[in-house]
């Protein structure tokens, strides 16, 4: 059952980035990568990441996708313009060498055999990880909100005229 | 019980989707869209090991990398308006100014 249900959110994970990448309407690509994010935190739910699959859907599907969607409508860029692929000998080696990449990862996961049993410590509830996260992941944290803020500075410098 | 071998192949597969696109792809937004996709098949990798040894440790490190994908797509879309306000473009064929 919860191979079923794994194989299922992965061919739509899989279905949605290449919607991604091939869609030539900028507003398409992103609501599949949305559809993409629903099937990955989907995911996260199989694999008892339960606060990680909640912030993939309120970070992610929430609010960087809209993100995406609000910068995308208000550059209102025309589809066939700004989104023509221009095949040249350079892209086709560069999607020829992922595809090369993409043979060894699968060859490289098939020989990962981890030898212990999954136990049920592992459980990623928001108690686990937020114990974790404030006790010896504490530093990291406050790193990255020094981060968020350099982020939202830099945004703000970035997009107004005149300060 | 899903398998390491079958979540690794995905977190693969998706990396590679988004190298494509970010390889073939002109749009600086759809560059940063396959970064995206880069960066949530790398995630799927930490919390598929997570899961199959049994340690919290690869579920704090997604929450840490969300964060910077937040920071990063928030800069490259301010620097994708600019761009669009002094070019009237975001392909990143014609933006040739950074290079020599």
């Amino acid at each position: 059952m919860t191979q079923n249900i794994f194989y299922l959110l992965a061919a739509l994970s899989i279905a949605g980035a290449l919607g991604v990448i091939l869609a030539r309407n900028p507003v398409y690509a992103v609501l599949s990568l949305v559809a993409t994010m629903f099937a990955i935190s989907g995911i996260f739910l199989l694999l008892h990441a339960y606060f990680v699959a909640a912030i993939q859907i309120l970070v992610y599907a929430g609010a960087v996708l809209v993100l995406f969607l609000f910068v995308v409508m208000l550059l209102d860029m025309a589809p066939e313009t700004m989104f023509r692929m221009k095949i040249n000998t350079l892209k086709i080696g560069g999607a020829l060498f992922s595809l090369f990449l993409l043979w060894e990862i699968l060859t490289a996961a098939g020989f990962f055999t981890i030898p212990s049993a999954n136990d049920n410590s592992s459980q990623g509830t928001t108690a686990a990880v937020g114990k974790l996260l404030f006790t010896r992941y504490a530093l990291p944290f406050e790193l990255a909100s020094i981060l968020l803020l350099v982020g939202i500075i830099g945004a703000i410098v970035l997009a107004k005229k005149k300060l | 019980m899903i398998s390491l071998t079958h979540l690794l192949a995905l977190s693969g597969i998706l990396f590679v989707i988004g190298l494509i696109g970010t390889i073939t792809r002109r749009n600086i937004i759809m560059i940063l869209l396959s970064l995206e996709i880069i960066l949530n098949g790398v995630n799927i990798a930490f919390v598929a090991f997570s899961y199959a040894l049994g340690n919290l440790t690869g579920q704090i490190i997604v929450f840490f990398v969300m964060i910077v994908a937040a920071v990063e797509v928030t800069v490259g879309l301010a620097i994708a308006v600019v761009l669009v306000q002094q070019m009237g473009q975001t392909n990143a064929d014609e933006l040739k100014l950074l290079k020599w």
